[in-house]
């Protein structure tokens, strides 16, 4: 193993490159800006194509037509371009194509955004979401053979933290499994026989006349249930005892872990739990580290979407409490005074004494 | 004028449907309406396609207008694209299969209304890509709408009394746009009225195709087709209606041929 020092945007990029990324587009937007640079860079050298598109909405097209010749094809933006692209993202997983997007975000303010989908239909992608650089690069390679083992959209939930922190890490190419056969990427061979291939988000086939939007929603319906108890992860720490566990997710919760552990060797009968996919949200594990604590305080730095998940994943349980709050700093980009162990420890301490207390009466 | 000897009987066999059938069109109904343009420049592309030696190459990115369900016929490799923006699919499309022929089929409510900047871009860029614009100056799909290509006094479904230039605005030439941008090769505009206009527009089909095959930038075919449903007139106007109201304001011709600017008729 050989380690070098990289910032994160690098990192991401490279890392793609690496896991086969052969098309990438995109729009500049601080702090994806950084990984649209690399790519521009690095992906000519590999053979792969680099599009400074001229818009989000361009950006996702372009992704869209290099996934259906079957290239690995990545895009990505920041919560606003994300806001541009949803159209085409609901309409690429319903053709159930594997696109793998980098989602830059400003803070934690795009849960709700990433985990339900965020456009019009029934629909979800896969939301990877790291701690730190060392687990992105795992999750790029993640990624795209999650996307195409499921032929589902992939989403790398990261942010301006993971993006510009420097960290020592693994880059040394990884031996790639061969990409599944994709029978259903164009090529013009069958043009002509009466069954070219139709990529398309309503279940059309050549010579079938006439749609069946019932079964084909039905069928892609099943597949996510399969993803659903397939792909759920988490990272837990101290929850067999605990009596207070503090959940959080991304790069925050690298701040959480550290208080936790601070505190547990301090003697404190407290936990930690990360949802590291957003989507599928690891609901029964989460359920089940969260056994016998009284309370679970969500530390996210937004008006409070996870704890929705965490709630419905707890079927009440234990009550969930939002710990965390709106905190940004004056450029938008969502590193703001909440991140920061103190503040967290001082909310961990004061939350904890107030649940052992009760406890205790 | 040659007349017909009936007298005996003709020195070829009579010929089946499929025997004319281009090879990339699926045999079966369509669910466009009688009178409607859009299916014989959709025959006229295939047709070139095919003559070009070319079918084995060639993929689509479709859009969302009344064509769209000619997909079920249409027998070639395609992505069915969102609605304005099928030109950014076909690039990338392009990008990663580049001996392909990829061409993109959109109405005028696709291409100059909801998805303009696609085509601009795309056309900029110098993609290359055919793309082209079934023009009937509507939305024939959602019932007759007026789109950014209505001409002035057209009648649509939200134009009642004729587009009136101070309150709808004008209408735009995608092939004046078009025609000036550095990374454009090819732009011509045809119509299917008669059978000489048919010949014409396989013919700046077969060019536009050269150009893509030689690599020589964008190029774009506008075909002007008849809607009679959406024009809320009897089939057989159609032509007429077409030949009448549109063709003086979108004028006939090749505008630009191997990246140099022509005026028709000039
Ligand atoms: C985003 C979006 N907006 C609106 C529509 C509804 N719609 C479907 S077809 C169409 C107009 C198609 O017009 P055109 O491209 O000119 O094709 P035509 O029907 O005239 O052949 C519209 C507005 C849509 N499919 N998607
Ligand atoms: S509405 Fe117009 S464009 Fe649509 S199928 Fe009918 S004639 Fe053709
Ligand atoms: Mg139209």
């Amino acid at each position: 193993m050989s380690r070098e020092f990289v910032e994160g945007a690098e990192a991401l990029a490279r890392a793609a490159i690496d896991a086969g990324c052969r098309f990438f587009a995109g729009y500049p937007m601080t702090p994806f800006t950084e990984v649209l640079d690399h790519m521009a860079e690095k992906l000519p050298a590999a053979g792969g194509v680099c599009i400074n598109a001229e818009s989000e909405l361009e950006a996702v097209g372009m992704a869209w037509g290099a996934l259906a010749t079957g290239a690995r094809a990545a895009t990505g933006s920041v919560g606003q371009g994300l806001s541009l692209m949803q159209e085409s993202f609901s309409e690429i997983t319903r053709a159930e194509l594997p696109l793998v997007v980098f989602n830059m975000a400003r803070g934690q303010s795009d849960y709700f955004q990433s985990t339900r989908g965020g456009g019009h239909g029934d629909y979800y992608h896969i939301i990877l979401c790291p701690i730190d650089i060392h687990e992105a690069i795992d999750h790029v390679h993640l990624a795209f053979d999650l996307a195409d083992h499921w032929r589902n959209p992939v989403q790398i939930y990261g942010d301006y933290l993971l993006g510009h922190t420097w960290e020592s890490v693994d880059l040394s190419p990884r031996p790639s499994a061969p990409l599944p056969p994709k029978h259903w990427a164009l090529d013009g061979s069958l043009n002509g026989t009466g069954r070219a291939r139709n990529i398309n988000s309503l279940g059309m086939t050549k010579g079938a006349k006439g749609i069946d939007p019932e079964s084909f929603w039905n069928r892609l319906q099943g597949k996510f249930r399969r993803i659903q108890s397939a792909e759920a992860r988490i990272e837990t720490e101290f929850t067999e005892d605990a009596l207070y566990i503090a959940a959080a997710f991304g790069t925050a919760a690298k701040f959480v872990r550290h208080v936790v552990r601070e505190m547990r060797r301090e003697g404190y009968r407290i936990g930690y739990v990360r949802p590291i996919t957003l989507w599928p949200f690891p609901a029964d594990a989460f359920k089940q580290a969260a056994r016998g604590v009284r309370e679970v305080g969500v530390f996210e730095l937004n008006g409070g979407q996870m704890i929705e998940d965490v709630r419905l994943s707890l079927l009440g349980d234990a009550p969930a409490v939002s710990i965390g709050g709106i905190s940004s700093d004056t450029s938008g980009f969502g590193v703001g005074s909440l991140l920061n162990t103190a503040r967290i420890r001082e909310i961990l301490e004061r939350n904890y004494a107030r649940v052992a207390a009760r406890r205790a009466a | 004028m040659s007349v017909i000897d009936t007298t005996r009987p003709p020195s070829e066999p009579a010929r089946q449907k499929w025997d004319t059938r281009p090879k990339l069109l699926i045999d079966g109904d369509h669910d466009l309406c009688p009178g409607c343009g859009e299916p014989i420049a959709l025959r006229c592309m295939l047709e070139v396609i095919d003559e070009m030696g070319l079918s084995q190459s060639a993929i689509g990115a479709v859009g969302i207008g009344c064509y769209t369900a000619l997909t079920s016929l249409l027998d070639t490799d395609m992505v069915q694209c969102l609605h304005g923006r099928a030109p950014s699919v076909a690039t990338g499309i392009k990008r990663m299969r580049p001996q392909s022929l990829v061409y993109t089929m959109q109405g005028d409510g696709d291409m100059v209304n909801e998805g303009l900047q696609e085509i601009i871009h795309s056309a900029a860029r110098g993609e290359s890509i055919t793309c082209l614009l079934l023009n009937n100056g509507v939305f024939g799909e959602t019932g007759g709408h007026m789109t950014a290509t209505t001409v002035i006094g057209q009648r649509t479904k939200n134009t009642l009394e004729g587009r009136d230039a101070a309150y709808h605005g004008h209408p735009i030439s995608m092939t004046d746009l078009l025609t000036p941008l550095g990374g454009v090769g090819y732009v011509a505009r045809s119509t299917v009225t008669t059978a000489r206009d048919i010949q014409r527009t396989r013919r700046y089909f077969r060019k536009a195709f050269e150009t893509q095959v030689a690599g020589k930038g964008l190029s774009f075919v506008e075909v002007l087709t008849m809607c009679p449903t959406g024009w809320f007139l009897p089939v057989q106007e159609g032509p007429s209606y077409l030949n009448e109201t549109m063709s003086p304001v979108f004028r006939i011709g090749e505008f630009k041929v191997d990246g140099q600017i022509f005026t028709p008729g000039a």
